[in-house]
């Protein structure tokens, strides 16, 4: 059945699914928000073990996701994986270490003997919320202002710029984009906070604090959409299969494709309206609008990035050794697998949500925390 | 093809691929192991209704969260290191070696995640079933993610189910069954994860033994030390079996690997099996001397373990690199040349594609299939590059091997003690069951080191030298981030040892 279906179709299916994934993640990163908000909302020890707990018992499925996407495009795209890892080393690498860190700080964090000391973890979890949204979103400005690679005959990598990747962060748009997801991450850790937890000033500051952030969030925003409808962009010419600029690409883009531009606008309507919703309404469940949001603008973005006779990660040293979903795919072969083994995501999905909603029946209480044993808590 | 090999860089590639690959597998073992027994204990609560099962199931459900975190956290480099230090691998394999890393993400690890968090944080939110459901689904995650690695893995030692495509230059999937079923990968998964199994249950057994020798938790310790040496011996049989199964698939697959782990340089029919050895180290390729200096044989064993018959020929490195027409052996020699032509040829044949001379672009495919089997050694410096490193090899196979068969001893003692009521007078044994556990990391790391070491200089046997495989980076930065990793692991690695060790004396909560 998925056998039947053409090359092309096959790479456009897998570009939405790795977007797909890619725009969950942006979701999830929520966790790496709340981490950054620990010291700015809480007044006291035991309502900063209040949001540990809470986040705790989510950041994996953040980190899992992180995982997954990449995972996706190794199998989908080898050769993006192979050329943005191996080339924008310093990027990822510095990325990485953040998830490293990330990783082991819940758990140790309050442990007796542990080595660092809880202020350390603490300092740890900070780094991965802030550090690593920023080069994340580096890297994707990358998908529309460009990378300094070479590929040979053989698509082989070479990375033209000394700073392999770290130079991403030096370009307006890139980090305005990482920006953005930093104070974005923090408007869905807040109302996710404001959700999940039971303690009223808690939630009344995070109700606050998203907003807050949204304000922040805004200007970046701005800059990262007055560039993209204003930029010139990679276009691949259909026929050849040949790179050259278009002026006004992605805004083009937009226009040829009005359900993405329906996809960005309900989106962005949608994160604001959480947030409004949490600060001026009262309500804690801004991040059922909020997250939702998100995930449709990241999809537009993605959408933009790699649909539509564009190349999705373009080489500003050599046009011709930009990446399009058709140039950097895996064969039929793979990716008609692949689609077989994804027909498990919505059951995954499905079972995820289940075992979140018998968790999470009940808020969140500074109570509950200290009524289970020492194993049983962050 | 490529540029000139910077050799140093490589070897710091590889070195910082060991490292974290090392590392990760300190905790991988503890973790596929001991989920399995704490869904035992967990079931035995439930089935018991027993409360001191509970309590039991939480001590090593603690220590088994603070094991898992830095598993977690040593395991996201390595899906990513796949790209950043091997990035022309990458490209070259990822239409096959890609599917089994998104497999994992999707069928293992959601799991693994989703159920983690209802079995450390659901005591009191979830029915006690359900609880015990997450416990096995923890447990049956944890090893699915081995088995889509292991997939991977075995692959890299046995590439099955594709073809070279000299348009795109890589290798592409022709049958996802071919690679998931392939016998090297059935070897990998059944023997890593029993042998995990065994250090899930050195780690309980010497733990409770602590205890025992220090007179505490005694009840829970007792009980712990059953069910962990039933389950241990269990899968020491298993060891036993798969490790069997995969020295004859080695020596079917990669003779040279098997060449090398046993010293053997000079094949032969009926050939012995170096029980215990030294190597003479100034042994070289091409010599027909005795490589040992020192060894107990036992005849014919080796023979029967590499052919299932007691006269069937093993070839030795002398035969696999120089060839052996009687035996039908073809020489690294002979490949070298041929894979030189190959690798001419596809230049020649992409050359002439660019520029549409389809004639030329034709013969030069033609000669190109005729040579394309031997196209990895067409990057060989020299025949005798093929020869993985003999020393490491052999004694790390010797360390494993004999500590395996250690394993089901002390297991058996244990049991037999712990039954009859005298494991707290045998302190002897409490004290052997203590260190055990890190012989059992050394014999678990020694096995990694006999598959890896082994299948040098191949990152793709027989296909893909690692000395293509690399990125393209400078012997500094990549030297740069060993170091890194170094330090920050370590550091990781003390505090988990430190909050492990404090664990423990803490014990479990009041009754």
């Amino acid at each position: 059945m998925i056998g039947s279906l053409a090359l092309t179709q096959l790479q456009q299916i897998w570009w939405i699914i790795a977007s797909l994934v890619g725009a969950l993640f942006i979701f999830m990163t929520f966790v790496q928000g709340g981490q950054t908000l620990l010291f700015t909302l809480t007044r006291s020890e035991e309502e900063k073990t209040l949001i540990i707990n809470s986040l705790g018992r989510k950041w994996e499925l953040t980190f899992t996701t992180l995982v997954l996407f990449g995972g996706a495009l190794f199998a989908a795209f080898p050769l993006f994986y192979a050329t943005s890892f191996g080339g924008a080393y310093w990027v990822w690498i510095a990325i990485l270490f953040t998830f490293i860190i990330q990783a082991v700080s819940y758990e140790y964090r309050k442990k007796p003997n542990n080595l660092l000391g809880a202020r350390t973890y603490e300092i740890f979890l900070f780094i991965n919320g802030s550090l690593s949204l920023l080069l994340i979103g580096a890297a994707i400005g990358t998908f529309f202002t460009g990378s300094n690679f070479l590929l040979n005959d053989y698509n082989f990598v070479k990375w033209a710029h000394p700073l392999r990747g770290l130079e991403a962060a030096f370009n307006l748009f890139n980090v305005a984009l990482g920006i953005f997801l930093i104070f974005h991450s923090r408007l869905l850790g807040a109302l996710y906070l404001a959700n999940n937890l039971n303690h009223n000033d808690l939630v009344e500051r995070s109700q606050r604090a998203a907003f807050i952030n949204l304000l922040c969030a805004l200007p970046f925003l701005l800059i990262v959409l007055g560039g993209l409808v204003t930029m010139d962009g990679y276009a691949v010419d259909p026929a050849t299969g040949t790179v050259f600029m278009e002026s006004g690409k992605y805004l083009g883009n937009l226009l040829a494709l009005p359900l993405n531009l329906i996809l960005l606008l309900a989106g962005l309507v949608l994160v604001i309206a959480g947030v409004y919703a949490a600060h001026f309404k009262g309500s804690t469940r801004g991040i059922w609008l909020s997250g939702p949001g998100t995930v449709l603008v990241v999809l537009a973005l993605l959408f933009l990035a790699g649909f539509n006779d564009t190349a999705f990660y373009p080489s500003k040293v050599d046009l011709q050794s930009s990446l399009t979903i058709q140039n950097a795919s895996s064969s039929h072969y793979t990716l008609t697998a692949m689609s077989y083994i994804a027909l498990a995501i919505p059951f995954v999905l499905a079972y995820i949500s289940y075992v979140w909603r018998s968790m999470d029946a009940g808020k969140m209480s500074l109570e509950d925390v200290k009524k289970e044993g020492h194993n049983e808590a962050y | 093809m490529i540029d000139a090999i910077d050799l140093s860089m490589v070897n710091w590639a590889r070195a910082q691929f060991a490292l974290t690959a090392m590392y990760h597998w300190i905790f991988v073992p503890l973790t596929l192991g001991l989920s399995f027994l704490l869904a035992f204990f967990e079931t035995l609560y439930v089935r018991t209704g027993n409360e001191e099962w509970k309590r039991i199931t939480k001590f090593w459900m603690s220590l088994f969260a603070v094991n898992f975190a830095i598993g977690v956290a040593t395991g996201i480099i390595l899906e990513f290191e796949f790209g950043t230090n091997w990035s022309n691998y990458s490209w070259m394999v990822g239409d096959i070696f890609g599917a089994p890393l998104a497999a994992e993400g999707i069928f293992a690890f959601f799991l693994e995640a989703t159920f983690f968090a209802v079995m450390f944080f659901g005591w009191n939110r979830v029915s006690k079933r359900f609880h015990l459901l997450s416990t096995w689904m923890v447990a049956i995650g944890s090893n699915l993610s081995a088995l889509w690695i292991l997939v991977a893995n075995g692959w890299m030692q046995f590439p099955v189910g594709m073809q070279f495509n000299p348009d795109s230059a890589r290798f592409e999937m022709e049958n996802f069954f071919e690679v998931l079923l392939s016998p090297m990968a059935i070897d990998k998964f059944t023997h890593a994860t029993s042998s995990s199994f065994q250090i899930g249950a050195l780690f309980v057994v010497a733990v409770s033994s602590w205890f025992l020798l220090r007179k505490r938790h005694l009840e829970m310790a007792k009980r712990s030390i059953i069910v962990a040496s039933v389950f241990g011996l269990i899968a020491s049989i298993f060891v036993a079996f798969t490790g069997d199964e995969s020295a004859y698939n080695v020596a079917q697959k990669q003779p040279m690997k098997l060449a090398a782990i046993e010293g053997l340089y000079q094949g032969d029919t009926n050939c012995a099996l170096c029980a215990v050895g030294i190597l003479n180290p100034d042994q070289k390729p091409g010599q027909t001397s005795d490589p040992y200096l020192f060894a107990i044989k036992l005849p014919g064993a080796l023979s029967f373990l590499a052919t299932r018959t007691f006269d069937g020929f093993v070839p030795g490195i002398n035969d696999l690199v120089y060839g052996n027409p009687e035996q039908g052996v073809v020489g690294v020699t002979d490949k070298v040349d041929s894979g030189r032509i190959a690798v001419e040829q596809l230049a020649l044949y992409k050359g002439a594609r660019k520029e549409a001379n389809d004639q030329v672009a034709e013969t030069a495919l033609a000669t190109f299939k005729e040579h394309e089997a031997n196209l990895g050694y067409g990057f060989l410096q020299s025949p005798e590059e093929a020869i993985p490193p003999v020393a490491l090899s052999f004694y790390s196979f010797r360390v494993m091997v004999g500590l395996g068969t250690y394993f089901p001893i002390l297991f058996i003692l244990m049991l037999v003690f712990t039954l009859r009521e005298t494991i707290e007078n045998k302190r002897w044994l409490l004290g052997l069951g203590v260190i055990s556990l890190f012989l059992g990391y050394l014999a678990s790391e020694a096995g990694w080191v006999v598959a890896e070491v082994g299948r040098q200089p191949w990152a793709i046997q027989g296909l893909l030298p690692v000395s293509v495989a690399r990125s393209n980076l400078t012997t500094a930065t990549v030297a740069g981030t060993f170091f890194m990793f170094l330090f920050l692991f370590t550091i990781l690695l003390i505090a988990e040892i430190r909050i492990m060790l404090k664990q423990i004396s803490i014990g479990p909560e009041e009754k």
